[in-house]
Formats: C-alpha cells, structure tokens, sequence
C-alpha cells in the first residue's frame, strides 16, 4: 500500500498536472477555432434566454448562443495574448542581453527606459499605443508587445550579468571561443528555463490586458467575437437582468487565466532549482 | 620561448593598495617554476594575469617579446583552484573536453579518467575527479605554459602524485613552461627547479581592508 502511495513523487504529479492543463487550454483553444460562424450567429426568437440546456450560457440580446461566442472570444483573445508574449519575450531577451554585455551608457539607457515602463500604468500605455496605432488587432499587438518585456528583460540582464562572471566562461574565452560561441553554447542553455517560465507567467497578463483593452473600446472591433467586447455588450443589458451575458464569459476569462499561470507556476516548480523543494 | 612580465602591478580598485608592484617575473619553456607567499599576497592575482584573465594596471606580459594574443587558444592555460567552478554545471563532461578543440586518448588513460564519467554531469563528480578534467582540457589545449593554481590542494596524496607525473610529463615532451604555486613546501621542492618568493604587499592591502 505504501509503494502506491508513494510511486508518483511530487515532481511527476507537477509534470502531469502541467500536460493536463495544457491539453485542456488547447482543447478550448482549438474549439474557438473550429467553430463555424453560424453556431453564433444570430437568432432573434431566442434573443435574450437564461442558461439552459440547449444554451448552457444562455443568449444575448441578439439570440447569439453565448457559450459558442465566448469560446470563440477566448481562443481570440489567446491568440492575441500569445503573440504579443512571444514578440515581447523576444524584446525582452534581446535588451536584457544587450544591457548585460553591452558598455555602461547602453546598461544605463536600458535601465532608465525600464524604470519609466514600469513606472506607468499598463493599461494607460497600451491604450495610448494602440489609440495611436488606429486600435484594431494591430494596435492591442503592438501596445501589448511594448509594455510587457520590461520585468523578463530585467531578469535576463541579471541572470546575463551573474553568468559573465563566471570562471567557465572566462575559461572558454582563454580556449579561443567568440563571444558569439560563448551566447549560444553557454549562455543560452542556462537563459532558457528563465525564459520559457517568464514567457508562459507573460500569457495571462497580456490576455487580460487584451480584454480589459477591447472592453475598454480600444482594442478589437465590436464585431469581433473577443471576450472584451462580449463582457462591454453586457453592461448595457445587466440592468435589464441579463446576470448571464456577464458573469459566464467573464467567469471562464478567469479560470482560463488562472490556468496558464497555475501552468507556468508549476513549469518554474520543475524547471527552477530554487523552487525544487518546495 | 619565454613568458615573463615586465614591471607588472596590478590593483583590484584604483582606490586600492597595490595588490601587485612593480613585478618582474620570468618562466622559460621547458621550465618548472614555484611560486610561494604568505595567503593574500597576490599568488592567485599573478596567476589570473599571467592567462590573461587579468589585465594590467600597469607594466606589461610579454611572450617571446610580444604581448599575450587576444584572440585564439591563448598559449598560457591556467588551472584553476576550484574544478567545479570551472566548468559548465549544464554541461556534461565530454563536452568540456571538447572545448580545449582536441581530445587525446593517451591523456584521459594517464590521468585515469574513466570513459563513464564523459557522459555525466559534473555535479555527478568528486572534485578529485572533476580537476583531472580540468587538467586534460589545459593540456590538451596545446599551450607552451601552464599555470597551476593550487590545483592539488583538495585531491588525495595518490591522485596528487598520479596528476604531477602526468602534468611533467607532458611538459617534458613537450617542452612546457610551468608555473606551480602551493603552499605545500615539499611538492615544491620535489617539481620545481627553483622557487619564486612574491615580494608582499598584502599585509598592506588586507589592513585598508578591514578599515573600509
């Protein structure tokens, strides 16, 4: 009896908690997808139904089955979400690597330049970039993009920094290798577990700021099927007692998000010596 | 050839004492050099400039007349007094042979590096086994001078003599300089051909020291 409870060790229950969320998170991603535009379209003798079995979420105003139109939001919003982590995360890495090996004024702009990022609100600057870029998908992207690197890139700089003091590396440039050589073979492998977890921690912040972005009405259009604009639509309809067309969209933006970062927790829990213990 | 330094001194902050003054210091090739001095007087400073790890604050390391070349396997190899600093924790070891360009079988057998241990990662090792490592990779580096850092200081008194016959042995064929630094006065005595007392400045440096 005590071999089976024992058999699976606390990393092995991490590493299969982490393949079952991501296979869920790309379950309902790939549903958004799939789905064709008619399951949401639509349909105004139903307009404005509480949840029930033939719509587990109930319809909107315009009898659009809110459940279809949600998923669809979600994969949306994680599409943006993700890319605009990965543009970032390639920021991020590229400037924390430049500020570390880079002379003094470089290491001193790249500090001041993260300083005043962090110093304004992120919603203010996404607004601003993407109010300025024309909205849209381009503008959420971009506004994304640039606001979120500046804590990786923070890190990478760091870890950077700590890695060049190192007796190997110095022992690797008297053997004759390029500062080049040295990045790829050396520094890279160490970089990498900081980067993967930094980027997946970056998923569910850039998700919420899309939504919070498009509810705010700078970011995707309205007839796009983004979780923002659904959760912006509600609002008007609340009042009329329509609890639904809020709180289930807005609850599934939630656990969807608590997932990714349950996600890259456990990742840093497998990856990251100092977290082994805990 | 002849690797030598010519009024070297050195500082770790100009605000320091010198650690270094005015040093003038010579190995020939096919020579074994001891270097002695009380701890904290720049043995290991000397060292780190000699390979290049260092540069000078003042003064001058010359090979054959010529200043140590930039690029390239530099021809003065330090080893270094901590194995396990000195090589890539996320590497495993065949990769770390494989830095110094060439691996040479005839050197892993005589410092009885065990095939299995190329495949582990150095954690997996004794520090004991980790620095017959970092000597094969110096010497398979091909360099004209050695600079041995106490770098038998942690191993058992029989891996120590295995590893200085291996290490004057590839110096003899080779015509290496060497540069031995211990505190160990009789291993001193045994290799080195005459032995090198570092004028001290540390007493000086460690009592700002412990001002600041």
């Amino acid at each position: 009896m005590k071999r089976d409870k024992n058999r699976w060790n606390k990393r092995t229950k991490v590493l299969i908690l982490t393949v079952m969320l991501t296979v869920v998170l790309l379950f309902i991603y790939m549903i958004g997808l799939l789905i064709p535009g008619e399951a949401a379209g639509t349909d105004l003798r139903h307009a404005g139904q509480a949840p029930s079995w033939a719509h587990l979420f109930g319809t909107d105003n315009l009898g659009r089955d809110l459940l279809m139109r949600s998923l669809k939001g979600l994969s949306v919003s994680m599409t943006v979400g993700i890319a605009a982590s990965c543009i970032s995360a390639v920021i991020a890495i590229l400037v924390g690597i430049a500020a570390a090996i880079g002379s003094r004024h470089v290491d001193g702009v790249v500090n001041w330049i993260i300083d005043l990022m962090m110093g304004i609100p992120h919603t203010v600057l996404i607004i601003l970039i993407s109010f300025s870029l024309g909205r849209g998908l381009r503008g959420v992207l971009a506004g994304i993009a640039a606001t979120h690197w500046t804590s990786l890139a923070r890190l990478i700089r760091g870890e950077v920094l700590q890695l060049r003091s190192q007796h190997y590396i110095a022992v690797s440039r008297r053997l004759g290798k390029t500062s080049g050589w040295i990045m790829i073979h050396h520094m890279l492998p160490h970089l990498a577990p900081q980067f993967t977890v930094g980027l997946i921690l970056m998923f569910p912040h850039a998700i919420l700021h899309e939504a919070s972005i498009s509810f705010l009405g700078y970011g995707l259009p309205p007839e796009q099927p983004a979780i923002g604009i659904i959760l912006a639509e509600s609002m008007r309809y609340l009042s009329a007692g329509m609890w639904w067309m809020a709180v289930l969209p807005g609850l599934m933006l939630v656990v969807i998000v608590l997932m990714i970062d349950r996600m890259g927790e456990n990742l840093r829990k497998v990856i990251d010596p100092c977290s082994a213990q805990e | 050839m002849r690797l030598e330094t010519k009024k070297l001194s050195f500082r770790y902050h100009t605000r320091r004492e010198w650690v270094l003054k005015d040093l003038d210091f010579s190995v020939e090739k096919g020579e074994c050099i001891g270097l002695s001095a009380p701890s904290g007087s720049g043995k290991s400073t000397l060292a780190l400039l000699l390979a290049g790890y260092l540069k000078p604050v003042r003064g001058e390391i010359q090979i054959d007349g010529k200043p140590l070349p930039q690029g390239g396997i530099c021809p003065v190899q330090l080893i270094y007094q901590h194995p396990e600093q000195a090589v890539d924790p996320r590497w495993r070891l065949r990769k770390v042979l494989e830095e110094s360009g060439q691996i040479r079988e005839d050197i892993l057998d005589s410092l009885g590096i065990e095939r299995a241990w190329m495949d582990r990662f150095p954690r997996e090792l004794s520090g004991g086994e980790l620095q017959r490592f970092c000597v094969a990779r110096a010497l398979m580096s091909g360099a004209d001078f050695l600079v041995c850092d106490e770098i038998s200081t942690m191993l058992d008194v029989i891996t120590q003599a295995q590893i200085w016959s291996v290490v004057c042995a590839e110096a003899q064929k080779r015509d290496m300089g060497i540069v031995v630094i211990t505190h160990n006065q009789c291993l001193a005595k045994r290799l080195c051909s005459r032995i090198y007392e570092l004028p001290s400045y540390g007493g000086n440096y460690l009592q700002t020291g412990t001002n600041i």
